[in-house]
């Protein structure tokens, strides 16, 4: 007869009270694990937006520099620091743009024709050329203009000259550095002409190695802000720090709901360890006068409050791989996140703050059994 | 039985035994204690010295309150005197710690209380060997265990019963059984038929009766019965927390 053996008997003797127990630490368990997958699911899909970009560098002009534009050899510096990494300046415009009789208005991007292909993939027609009049067309604009006309071949006016669409761009989604979706792409040659202008918004810098991110904007900080702030360096992988951050408190914030069910659980297992307490005092006092010690009885009940908890977390934690599933399948769209191991660890995570709970909310009824006088506890009716 | 378990009687035991033969297995000396409690102290012993030889069987009378349950309790370990000494075979144990209390009680005296006090989740056999798997193997306990019980003469399909399926006279036999499972000098027993009709409580009398006298037990019986005194070598009265 072992003192587990007795614990394990009392809590069977107590059944219909030990599954409320249970069913407490299981609930906290399927909580916290839970959530906690929810919000590394919506992490991970984040994480995955960065690999997208995330070897991108934006360099735009300084806020306190008192311009918004980038002159030609400001370009040109940018282009020589960043040594073999592709520069890509762009500029920007909002314009009228006429098919036929319909007149609207769209983003107008003008992007250098020999660095579009290492920007944007094209999902039907070609690229346009410096030497041409053709533009392209992002994939929603197309969409959204199937009445008025704006297609593949067809000729729209920018401002007052025409142009031929002769391409039409694949989705991209939104981005840290340009949003084509809705825009217009021209060549920059075209638009320096059109506009007779010739600077820049901004320059993306596409770098080959994703390790020298670092190594490339210092080099640009080097040569573009070395007396004054002329711009300001960004990369898209700190702009999503901010981003992770921020999705980093909010699944502290949803694993703390978990952790309040938990908390609870465990004062309903503080309850039903007093009551056992309580109702076994004669008991108790009869262990210790045949000779059991405080430390045997405390670990008789600590034992108790395990098995609950031990029971509690293991359904908590069979049910969390279906809750949990679902709700990234929910929330992510792509339940294959559920299936990474920092996902799952939630469930491990889950399960030991579980048992840890239960253990917890044992120590102070089994202290309390343990010091019961034995002499008054073998008096007790 | 002799067996090498700790804290029991050993191979050794025969010389400690017959060394222990001229001292007493108890003696008070000049023990009082007092329950400080809100509506005035409660002398429960005043200053009682008395001396218990090993083998005797000895009965306390008197009545409620007049100490002695507490005499017990301090012969049992179970508590502490507020004043005066209490020797166990010449050991003192007014002083000793809790834990060490503790393992006093579990090899060296058993107790037999007027309500049984079996543990109500054990089984007969599991309640007898519960002392000894405290120090002992649990394969070698449930032999000694049982081989108690036959000695009691509890019936074998009785034995995994818990106490809830056995009646006043069997809960008894059982809980002797658990009293002297670990081959105990000493036994306390607290009104032992209290709670038993009077042929039931015959036979349990007769039983301790014949553990004093085969087996050598010491054994010491607060008790309300006159009749049961019989069984005594001598009695002891007390009043008001006094021997008388």
């Amino acid at each position: 007869m072992t003192f587990f053996d007795l614990a394990r008997r009392n809590v069977s003797r107590h059944w219909l009270r030990s599954i409320l127990a249970v069913t407490g630490i299981a609930i906290g368990v399927v909580a916290i694990a839970t959530l906690g997958i929810m919000g590394n699911s919506i992490n991970l899909m984040f994480n995955d937006m960065v690999s997208d970009v995330g070897d991108t560098i934006t360099v735009s002009p300084a806020t306190r520099s008192g311009t918004t534009e980038l002159t030609k050899r400001q370009v040109d510096d940018i282009t020589r620091a960043v040594g073999a990494n592709r520069a890509i300046p762009f500029a920007t415009t909002f314009d009228s743009v006429t098919v036929g009789e319909t007149k609207s208005g769209a983003m107008i991007y003008a992007i250098p024709a020999k660095d579009i292909p290492f920007l944007l993939d094209m999902e039907a027609g070609a690229y346009p050329k410096d030497t041409g009049s053709g533009c392209v067309i992002g994939k929603t604009l197309a969409e959204n203009s199937k009445d008025t006309g704006l297609k593949l071949g067809a000729r729209a006016t920018i401002g007052n000259e025409t142009l031929r669409v002769v391409g039409v761009l694949e989705e991209r989604g939104m981005g840290f550095d340009i949003n084509p979706d809705s825009a217009v792409i021209v060549p920059y040659s075209w638009y320096s002409n059109h506009y007779d202008k010739d600077t820049y918004d901004q320059v993306i810098v596409k770098v080959r190695d994703v390790n020298d991110l670092d190594a490339v904007k210092e080099a640009i900080e080097q040569k573009m802000n070395r007396r004054e702030n002329v711009v300001t360096v960004m990369d898209t992988r700190g702009i999503l720090k901010e981003v992770f951050a921020a999705v980093d408190s909010i699944t502290v914030f949803l694993m703390g709901i978990g952790a309040v069910s938990l908390i609870v659980a465990g004062v309903s297992i503080l309850n039903v360890m007093l009551m056992s307490v309580t109702e076994r005092i004669k008991e108790i006092g009869v262990l210790r006068s045949i000779g059991t010690r405080r430390s045997e009885v405390m670990r008789m009940f600590i034992y108790e409050a395990l098995i609950l908890g031990l029971v509690g977390a293991a359904i908590g934690g069979v049910l969390s791989f279906g809750t949990g599933y679902m709700m990234t399948a929910v929330f992510s769209g792509n339940p294959d996140y559920f299936f990474n191991p920092t996902s799952l660890l939630y469930i491990v995570f889950g399960m030991a703050f579980g048992i840890g709970m239960s253990a917890v909310s044992g120590i102070y009824p089994a202290w309390k059994a343990a010091h019961l006088n034995p002499i008054q506890a073998l008096r007790h009716e | 039985m002799e067996t090498d378990r700790p804290g029991l009687i050993t191979v050794d035991a025969p010389s400690e035994k017959a060394a222990t033969s001229s001292t007493p297995i108890l003696r008070f000396e000049d023990v009082s204690k007092i329950y400080p409690l809100p509506a005035g102290d409660v002398v429960a012993l005043d200053h009682v010295s008395l001396t218990v030889e090993p083998g005797e069987f000895i009965a306390v009378m008197g009545p409620s309150g007049s100490g002695k349950s507490t005499l017990l309790n301090m012969m049992g370990c179970l508590d502490v005197p507020t004043s005066g000494k209490i020797y166990l075979s010449g050991q003192e144990i007014s002083r000793m710690s809790d834990d060490d209390l503790t393992r006093l009680r579990r090899d060296r005296i058993g107790f037999v209380f007027q309500q049984f006090n079996l543990i109500p989740l054990l089984s007969a056999v599991e309640n007898v060997e519960f002392p000894l798997v405290l120090t002992a193997g649990r394969e070698e306990s449930r032999q000694r265990a049982i081989e108690v019980l036959r000695m009691m003469h509890l019936d074998d399909a009785l034995f995994s019963h818990r106490p809830g399926e056995l009646s006043g006279g069997e809960q008894q036999r059982v809980a002797i059984a658990r009293a002297l499972v670990n081959d105990p000098d000493l036994l306390l027993c607290d009104e032992p038929t209290g709670n038993l009709d009077s042929k039931t409580g015959t036979a349990i009398m007769e039983l301790l009766g014949r553990m004093n006298r085969e087996e050598g037990k010491t054994v010491i019986m607060v008790t309300h019965d006159p009749r049961m005194t019989e069984y005594a070598d001598r009695t002891i009265q007390m009043v008001d927390g006094r021997l008388a």
